[in-house]
């Protein structure tokens, strides 16, 4: 006799009572979510964590099939101009928010114009800097929302115009920032409509309930147009931050899904729960930025000695042991728009002695010797994970003369400083948005010079600047041969990976762990898994 | 966390039976409370394992075949191997487990130590100030204490990790300004017995200045209470560092605490359980003896055995 | 009596102002801000988000703007969480931190000073070196490894209890978050009480009371109980505050929805509006706990004057 069962069938009488909502017989999928969701408002969505919840709930003009590949969602076709500057999506029949109010081209706009708006502070309004208009919206330097590129032509008929031609125009809008929002809904109640009590949704569930630190729970949304495909019925996204907690609650068959696995445990689940973790490479990339701007790493020499010293294959075989995939290009195999063979350096097939010894030939000719090491910082952020990398990675440079000091601080602290240019040498990762070569590419671009003189170079921590990338990558952002843009592309990569400027290590995979009774989970390169193609069998 | 060892409730007794009698006698109350101590078997062994680990924890490193922060290629995540020398086994990074655990240990007791000092200083200071010149500045600065008694003491703790999280010795003298209050209060407490009697009175008319009367007759007067107040307060401080180590907030690699180590070992507790074995059982007899010592003090101390 | 509570309360405000004041301040000078993310925002969208929280103002404005809406009772938004402002996550998270702080502190104190008076009586006695043991190693083992292990053994390997999670009204999921949360707790009234009892009973009245011939069941509860409570009940105060303020731990290995959870990841993501609720909130409950204590305190020592 289990305790647990009896104790659930006594209480279960009275929590039925107390939630009314909740049916007996539903289908319930029980998702481990990781961290808690700021908010359930699409246009202001920031993490992964938060877009398990919303793409469940909302859908864009186009959404994603299991594989993960674009696939049209609200719209059912499109239509582009030769120039690929114009885009007219047609909306589906019967397509209606969970009140039963339907969804019209104007709530298109309502959500741009939400998400541009510079009092919504949406951290990803820069995502939709292609569409014509957007980025001075953003930026308060145009207040009439109809300069902004989208116009309702009618109420089934949605026209983009963009500021450049973008061959990923179509991915990048399954993103939930550019889903729309229920117009009437948002008039009404201002940023509040994406309170539990206001929230309208268009996609396949209905959000219900959110005990923050806890769940939020989201049931089946009965005005979905596929609704009658759509298999659970109730959906638990859990949040908890300690991974080998989850794991006990999902061996006690508490979680049927985990998005995250402790690495440590992987021969552990491997051994007691065969096939359930499953690893596919995402399209992302682990790597460290040296700083430029401080010597002596502007010495590409340096540089490159720092990453032949780095065994990738000993840290995603031995140190992290889940399959991740060793790194030397910045753009991961498998990117979209990327016609043509990966990077590869010249010394990467070279056996890890030789290659030490090389490195250390190059740290010699500078002065630096294990007697007489370059001292150096590496910050990462706290993560068991990080941590582990950057103490193999500090022993692995001992061998070549480079003497490590350890700094690891919390996310925010830690980013904080690499923009602030205020490290050595820095973690850093990039999992990519829109499966686009150029997503990749751009974070290397050069700083831009601000109004008040300091210059922001958004993500590229590492300042590497070289003004022949940025004239290839202006290039290709204009051409509209996808081969040609391509060659291009590839042309900017070995540019940037010859100067070494950023340091690849490894491709992340997914670590997902998912239990047998679920079926129509299926392995894809953007780590993104609609409930609604999952089923549960008890 | 904070008074896992009851220490108020042992040094307010102590301090209670201190001002009952002379002072000078106090000394001999600390001296009979020792000899006593001495007598109370359990106490005894666990001051010679406490005294033990402190020492291999400092001296040990020294002979240990591995260094703590070397990285054995060959054996990563590898259980306790004899003819690798890794007794303990070795850590995911494949650094030796023995090793790390000595240097943890070692961590753990500095970390402590620094704490208890600082809060030790600071409530000397403040009790001594607020015992002897009493009155209204007495008042004003016992209210104080009696309202930090009353803070949410671990936010305080995290906010202040938040802060100092990159030094973990200004860390711990951060804890260390945040668990003076019962130092205070016994200091305080003293030095009003102390200050009334002859002794003292004689060096007032010699006219010798406070300051020094302070520290000439009423500091050298506490030992006793001190070293007390130490044995509680050390696994306080052990316990809070473990918990910060879970959060993520511990000391930067490659160096580690006891704490750190457990946190690591907690998450693998089935697959390599070595990696939480050793740093524990370390750790939880550490813990026992210090508590063992605390309560021998307080039997040590109890009027009834008079 | 009641004008001396008074009076304490009072006393304690200005304190709990000045350390509103210095979390304020100390807060901001901790590197690192609640708008810094894995991905750098562009200036334009910094910019948006600074000035959506008023932190485009200069420091001493956002206090006075801050301190002005306290006084209104208004605890003003949270920087990382969009949908609920400070007040409304509190709300949501303090019920179920008091549960489970209340729910721990009645067991713990129950069972600690039965526990106690059990080793009295039995002092240098097998029941007495048992408890003694068992309380200790109770309170050694950091209560993160505790968590842990019960969880892998009730959760996993026997399957008695949920591994953890939070359903409204299930009793079963607060059986382990209770449990590892009052160990310390019943450690310390344990020792207080078992401490405590063993000078009662040797003292003359009690012996008195022993020589009438009265039995140990009714010297306990007629002579000895309530004075050895003393301490007991002087604890009970910080007792509790730890209690409510140390379920972080819990609450981050069981996925609980209380207030110490929401502290530690508004403390790391530099959240400051929530990192300073919680800490007016906290100080608000021990402000009553104090009173409370006190009272109970006068009522079981008619000595306690009130000056």
């Amino acid at each position: 006799m289990r305790i647990k069962q009896a104790f659930q069938v006594s209480s279960a009488a009275g929590v039925a009572a107390l939630m009314l909502s909740g049916s007996a017989f539903a289908v319930t999928l029980n998702l481990h979510n990781g961290g808690d969701a700021r908010t359930l408002d699409p246009n202001k969505e920031s993490v992964n964590v938060e877009d398990r919840i919303i793409s469940d709930c909302f859908e864009g003009l186009m959404t994603i099939d299991p594989k993960g590949e674009p696939v049209p969602g609200q719209a059912t076709s499109f239509d582009v101009t030769p120039d690929g500057l114009t885009y007219t999506f047609h909306l589906r029949d019967g397509i209606m928010w969970s009140d039963g109010t339907p969804v019209v081209a104007q709530d298109f706009l309502t959500g741009l114009e939400h998400l541009e708006n510079p009092k919504t502070a949406a951290e990803y309004a820069y995502l939709a800097n292609f569409i014509a208009g957007v980025a001075d919206y953003n930026a308060g330097k145009s207040t009439d929302p109809s300069t902004l590129g989208i116009k309702a032509l009618d109420d089934k008929t949605v026209q983009y115009t963009l500021a450049s031609p973008t061959p990923y125009f179509t991915a990048a809008l399954t993103h939930p920032s550019l889903y729309p929002i229920p117009t009437a809904d948002y008039k009404a109640n201002g940023e509040d409509w994406a309170s539990v009590d206001h929230i309208l949704c268009n996609g396949p569930y209905q959000i219900k309930e959110w005990v923050p630190g806890s769940y939020v729970r989201s049931e089946k949304n009965a005005k979905y147009y596929d609704a009658a495909n759509v298999k659970i019925d109730e959906v638990y996204y859990h949040v908890l931050e300690d991974n080998a907690a989850a794991l006990n609650r999902y061996r006690a068959g508490e979680f049927d899904i985990m998005t995250d696995l402790p690495t440590d445990q992987l021969a552990l689940i491997q051994k007691e729960l065969p096939g359930q973790a499953r690893l596919t490479p995402i399209i992302s990339v682990y790597y460290y930025m040296l700083n430029e701007l401080k010597k002596p790493f502007d010495d590409v020499e340096i540089r490159k000695a720092l990453s032949m010293a780095i065994n990738r294959d000993v840290i995603t075989g031995d140190i992290l042991g889940t399959g991740d995939v060793a790194a030397y290009s910045w753009v991961p195999p498998g990117v979209a728009n990327y016609q043509g063979a990966v990077y590869t350096n010249d010394w990467q097939t070279l056996p890890y002695e030789e290659r030490v010894k090389q490195a250390a030939a190059i740290m010699a000719s500078k002065g630096y010797t294990p007697e007489n090491p370059l001292k150096a910082t590496l910050r990462y952020n706290t993560n068991d994970n990080h941590r582990r990398i950057a103490v193999a990675i500090a022993a692995m440079w001992a061998q070549i003369g480079v003497q490590i000091d350890l700094l690891n601080a919390e996310t925010g602290v830690h980013y904080d400083a690499l923009s602030a240019g205020d490290f050595e040498i820095g973690r850093a990762g990039w999992i990519m948005d829109y499966n686009d070569a150029s997503n990749m590419l751009d974070i290397l671009r050069s700083g831009q010079k601000q109004p008040d003189g300091t210059i922001n170079w958004g993500n590229n921590y590492g300042r590497y600047s070289n003004p022949k990338f940025d004239a290839l990558m202006d290039q290709a952002a204009k051409e509209l041969d996808l081969v040609k843009r391509a060659g291009i592309m590839h042309e900017a990569e070995k540019l940037a990976m010859d100067e070494y400027g950023a340091v690849p290590i490894y491709d992340y995979v997914t670590k997902w762990v998912v239990s047998p009774k679920i079926s129509g989970y299926e392995d894809n390169a953007v780590e993104r898994h609609l409930t609604r193609y999952l089923s549960k069998s008890e | 966390m904070a008074g896992i060892t009851g220490k108020d409730a042992v040094l307010t007794r102590y301090a209670d039976k201190l001002e009952q009698i002379d002072a000078p006698k106090g000394r001999s109350l600390t001296q009979d409370a020792i000899r006593r101590l001495v007598r109370n078997r359990a106490a005894l062994v666990s001051i010679v394992i406490v005294v033990l680990i402190v020492l291999i924890a400092f001296i040990g490193p020294r002979f240990a075949p591995w260094d703590y922060s070397k990285v054995d290629w060959t054996s990563i995540r590898k259980p306790p191997d004899v003819a690798k020398l890794h007794f303990f086994g070795t850590d995911a990074n494949g650094r030796d487990l023995l090793s790390r655990v000595l240097q943890g240990t070692q961590m753990s007791l500095i970390v402590a130590g620094v704490a208890t000092a600082v809060s030790v200083i600071i409530g000397i200071i403040y009790g001594a100030i607020a015992g002897y010149f009493g009155g209204r500045l007495d008042a004003v600065m016992m209210r104080f204490v009696d309202v930090m008694y009353a803070m949410p003491y671990v936010l305080f703790v995290i906010i202040l990790v938040v802060i100092f999280g990159r030094s973990p010795v200004m860390l711990f003298v951060g804890i260390g300004a945040l668990e003076w209050l019962t130092m205070a209060r016994i200091v305080r407490g003293q030095t009003l017995s102390l200050k009334e009697r002859e002794f003292i009175e004689a060096a007032r008319a010699g006219g010798a200045r406070s300051m020094s009367i302070i520290t000439r007759h009423i500091i050298p007067n506490l030992t006793g209470p001190v070293v007390i107040y130490a044995t509680l307060t050390v696994p306080e401080i052990i316990i809070t560092e473990s918990f910060l180590s879970y959060l993520g907030l511990g000391v930067q690699e490659p160096q580690t605490s006891l704490g750190t180590l457990i946190s690591a070992g907690a998450q693998v507790a089935e697959s390599q359980t070595w990696l939480l074995v050793f740093p524990a059982v370390v750790l939880v007899t550490m813990l026992l003896c210090l508590t063992y010592i605390g309560d021998g003090l307080r039997d040590a101390l109890d009027p009834k055995d008079r | 009596m009641l004008s001396y509570a008074f009076k304490r309360v009072l006393s304690m405000l200005p304190v709990a102002f000045i350390a509103v004041t210095a979390c304020f301040f100390i807060m901001r000078l901790a590197p690192g801000g609640p708008f810094d993310r894995e991905r750098a925002l562009p200036p334009e969208i910094k910019a948006n988000l600074l000035a959506a929280y008023n932190m485009d103002q200069s420091l001493p404005v956002q206090y006075m703007l801050y301190v002005w809406r306290l006084l209104h009772g208004d605890l003003g938004p949270s920087m990382v969480v969009k949908t609920y402002s400070v007040s409304q996550l509190l709300g949501l998270g303090l019920p179920f931190t008091l549960t489970l702080g209340f729910s721990a502190f009645i067991i713990a104190t129950t069972v600690g000073i039965l526990a106690g008076i059990l080793a009295a009586v039995y002092q240098n006695k097998w029941p007495d070196y048992v408890l003694v043991l068992f309380v200790m190693v109770g309170v050694v083992v950091p209560n993160f490894l505790t968590a842990h292990l019960l969880q892998l053994v009730f959760g996993v390997y026997l399957d008695w209890l949920p591994a953890g999670g939070y359903l409204p009204g299930s009793i079963p999921h607060l059986v382990m978050p209770v449990t590892v949360l009052s160990l310390a707790h019943l450690a310390r009234v344990s020792r207080l009480m078992r401490g405590s009892m063993i000078e009662v009973l040797g003292s003359n009245y009690v012996r008195t009371a022993r020589a009438k011939g009265l039995g140990t069941r009714l010297v306990l509860a007629r002579h000895a109980l309530k004075p050895a409570l003393l301490p007991v009940v002087s604890y009970l105060g910080p007792g509790l505050s730890y209690l409510l303020t140390g379920s972080l731990v819990v609450e981050q290995v069981f996925g609980l929805p209380g207030i110490g959870k929401y502290f530690i990841q508004a403390a790391l993501n530099r959240d400051y509006g929530l990192v300073l609720g919680t800490v007016v909130l906290y100080m608000f409950i021990i402000l009553i706990l104090n009173l409370i204590v006190d009272l109970v305190y006068a009522w079981l020592d008619p000595k306690v004057r009130y000056s």
